[in-house]
């Protein structure tokens, strides 16, 4: 009720007197609000970090770092494109199904004799496959990625449990199970570490460095003015469809090795876990706005309250209400502190109105 | 030029008039559907028309399709609800661990359970409305959180009928005339929501929340209101759905009803409920769980492999909305060419 008055004396300076002043000021916040995130994120890493070392005197190992680092690394990886999805005012949920569905084609693949490394090379291609399909009939048919890929979460799991059965796939070739949760020789840093240190690379330079972050943001912020300006919205968003589809397809691989075990329900529930740390890393789930290096602060966030869950005997199941919580807090938290900051703002201006504003107001 | 405009729509209208036909009565088509599906399982696999295995595919969908109708509301404001399946597992474990301790009579213990699954779907409500979280996100959040609640409630363990109280599944298999006590439920409460839908201004709200909520808010409609309540109701046929499955099935486990959101998004899908809002209706959504529950015994009667039932579903809804889509993408045409002329 109190919004539409509130709004007429922004727009009203906008115009107004003393523009540069009022410009100025609502894109500094917007700034301080982005760095606040992140920085509140390393904030409660650093916390999180103090916690363990006092749960146990483990905790700051070299081991217990490789464990907590690999345990997340396939969602972490699926979490970079997905944050570009969602940037783009999109969502993936069918990540988790493709990443069962890549783990039973490798696993039958091998056990019908095919060299792992074409395995693999296959299983991406399916990624790849999987992702456009998705991104078509999104973009091709205008329907909304949600349901969509709620379609194909269903169909690419079934057709995991298809392919598979109820059967598992075990024995594979011990370099490659050693890929999914062995080190680098002399050292305590997974293989897999280095695969989401390079990805992360990558999808940073992407993101906030090149044309196609700054088009990603600009679909994000506005569909249409984008398009008017030259962006092709469907083959952007189908691009990166696809891009979701592989990096979810090496999640499989990534799996599959860890676990050493290929299974048609392997990564069942991920997509919350992956969704959730995109907000943690302070995505807007409305699109326009969000970073890498937010989300990777959150992958990391993530996986030390998980190590600490564990430390302290919570079981797996509980687990689930953890992230849970921690998705609906992060799109919450920032909704909040927006609240307050414009009670207060409104209270400031309330008792010593800026002369421009009010002015502006009773003009228009 | 006369000549022309009658000679041009000449032309495309038949065709055009079935798909309008079709895109507009979702609930007759879907009928057309099963009547043929029926017709085939029927002479491939005879004991299909048995009065037990009709019954217990009935059963079955009547709870789906209450849960749908919940859904259904939900989803034609624009929103959606991925936390049944959590709401009808922690629901069936609650009243039957409230039976197996002897808590309350068998009446309550229901009562108690429908009233749980009121409280979830408002939590839902709220999140969503006074947070502005959006309905996905919520859910998503909210489908781990009550099935941990379900983890914590059951502490490992199941129940297990022989626990229970003497005739605590007898319901499932009662019948009045023939027709299963389940199936009579879910008539009643589709007919008692789609009179509401129709005949109430909650009803109209609903609609107009969910095709245009910029315009409802504008002619005085309290959307988040609108939303809550039908999050409300949505929990509360869960619930309703919870009660029914634990009788069904007689054994509870914490992992009870998984995946089952899907298959209720689905039936509301499939019966012509608008994922974008703003059209379709419960009858529909009913219709579909009554097509989902026969796809998944006709896969049984035709020794058909289970797996294939996912598959099913992933893309029954897949063509259901991409039919929704090309049917409107048609009409706006023809609209447009009409109008050119």
């Amino acid at each position: 009720m109190t919004d539409p008055p509130d709004t007429i004396p922004g727009s009203g300076t906008a115009a107004g007197a003393a523009p540069p002043v009022t410009m100025r000021r609502p894109i500094l916040q917007r700034a301080s609000g982005l760095l606040r995130w992140e920085s509140l994120l390393l904030v409660v890493l650093a916390l999180l970090v103090l916690e363990g070392t006092r749960l146990s005197k483990f905790f700051l190992t070299g081991p217990n770092f490789a464990n907590l680092t690999s345990a997340v690394m396939e969602v972490a990886i699926v979490a970079l494109p997905m944050t570009l999805i969602i940037i783009t005012g999109e969502i993936d949920l069918s990540v988790e199904s493709m990443i069962g569905l890549s783990g039973a084609i490798l696993g039958s693949l091998w056990a019908a004799g095919v060299p792992i490394e074409v395995g693999i090379v296959i299983v991406l291609v399916v990624g790849a496959l999987g992702g456009l399909f998705n991104g078509l009939v999104v973009t091709r048919l205008g329907l909304p990625s949600l349901v969509v890929t709620l379609g194909t979460l269903a169909l690419y799991r079934g057709l995991a449990q298809v392919i598979l059965g109820p059967t598992a796939i075990s024995n594979f070739p011990a370099g490659f199970t050693a890929f999914g949760f062995g080190n680098i020789p002399g050292s305590t840093i997974p293989w897999t570490l280095i695969v989401f240190s390079a990805l992360g690379v990558v999808f940073w330079l992407l993101t906030h460095k090149t044309w196609i972050g700054r088009q990603v943001f600009a679909v994000g912020k506005n569909k249409d003015a984008a398009r008017y300006s030259g962006v092709r919205v469907g083959t952007l968003k189908t691009a990166l469809f696809v891009v979701t589809g592989v990096i979810a397809a090496l999640a499989g691989v990534i799996l599959a090795a860890r676990f050493s075990s290929a299974r048609a329900d392997n990564g069942t529930g991920l997509t919350l876990v992956v969704v959730t740390i995109v907000l943690l890393g302070g995505v807007d789930i409305n699109g326009g706005k969000g970073t890498i290096t937010g989300v990777i602060l959150a992958v990391f966030t993530l996986s030390v309250l998980q190590n600490e869950l564990r430390l302290a005997g919570v079981s797996s199941e509980y687990q689930g209400v953890a992230v849970g919580l921690l998705l609906i807090g992060s799109v919450t938290a920032p909704y909040l502190a927006r609240q307050a900051r414009s009670y207060s703002d409104r209270a400031r201006r309330g008792r010593h109105p800026p002369a421009g504003s009010v002015e502006g107001g009773e003009v228009v | 030029m006369s000549a022309e405009v009658s000679a041009r729509p000449a032309g495309p209208s038949l065709g055009s008039r079935i798909v309008s036909m079709l895109g507009r009565s979702r609930e007759l088509t879907l009928a057309g559907v099963i009547f043929l599906l029926c017709l085939v399982v029927a002479i491939q696999a005879p004991h299909f028309l048995s009065i037990s295995n009709l019954s217990q595919v009935t059963t079955l969908a009547a709870i789906i399709a209450i849960a749908a109708v919940g859904e259904s509301l939900v989803v034609m404001t624009k929103n959606i609800d991925l936390s049944v399946e959590s709401t009808i597992g922690l629901v069936a474990f609650v009243v039957a661990d409230i039976l197996r301790q002897k808590m309350l009579p068998g009446p309550a213990a229901w009562a108690a359970g429908i009233g749980l699954g009121l409280v979830l779907g408002m939590a839902n409500g709220a999140i969503i409305t006074l947070f502005r979280v959006p309905s996905l996100v919520a859910t998503l959040g909210t489908l781990s959180i009550f099935r941990g609640l379900d983890f914590f409630v059951a502490g490992g363990h199941e129940v297990n009928l022989a626990d229970l109280p003497a005739g605590y599944s007898d319901a499932a298999t009662q019948a009045f005339f023939g027709v299963p006590l389940f199936v009579i439920l879910a008539i009643i409460v589709v007919v008692v929501v789609a009179l509401v839908m129709r005949l109430t201004p909650f009803g109209r709200q609903v609609y107009a929340v969910g095709s245009n909520a910029e315009a409802a808010l504008i002619i005085g409609i309290r959307s988040r209101l609108v939303i809550f309540l039908t999050f409300a109701i949505c929990g509360a046929l869960a619930g309703v759905a919870g009660v029914l499955w634990g009788m069904e099935f007689g054994t509870i486990y914490a992992t009870s009803a998984s995946n089952v959101s899907l298959q209720v998004i689905a039936a509301a899908v499939v019966g012509g409920v608008a994922i974008a809002g703003g059209a379709g209706t419960v009858v529909g959504a009913a219709v579909g769980a009554l097509f989902l529950g026969l796809i998944n015994n006709a896969l049984l009667l035709l020794q058909m492999p289970q797996e294939l039932l996912q598959v099913i579903y992933g893309a029954v809804i897949l063509v259901a909305v991409s039919a929704d889509a090309l049917i409107q993408r048609r009409e706006r045409r023809l609209a447009a060419e009409g109008a050119i002329q």
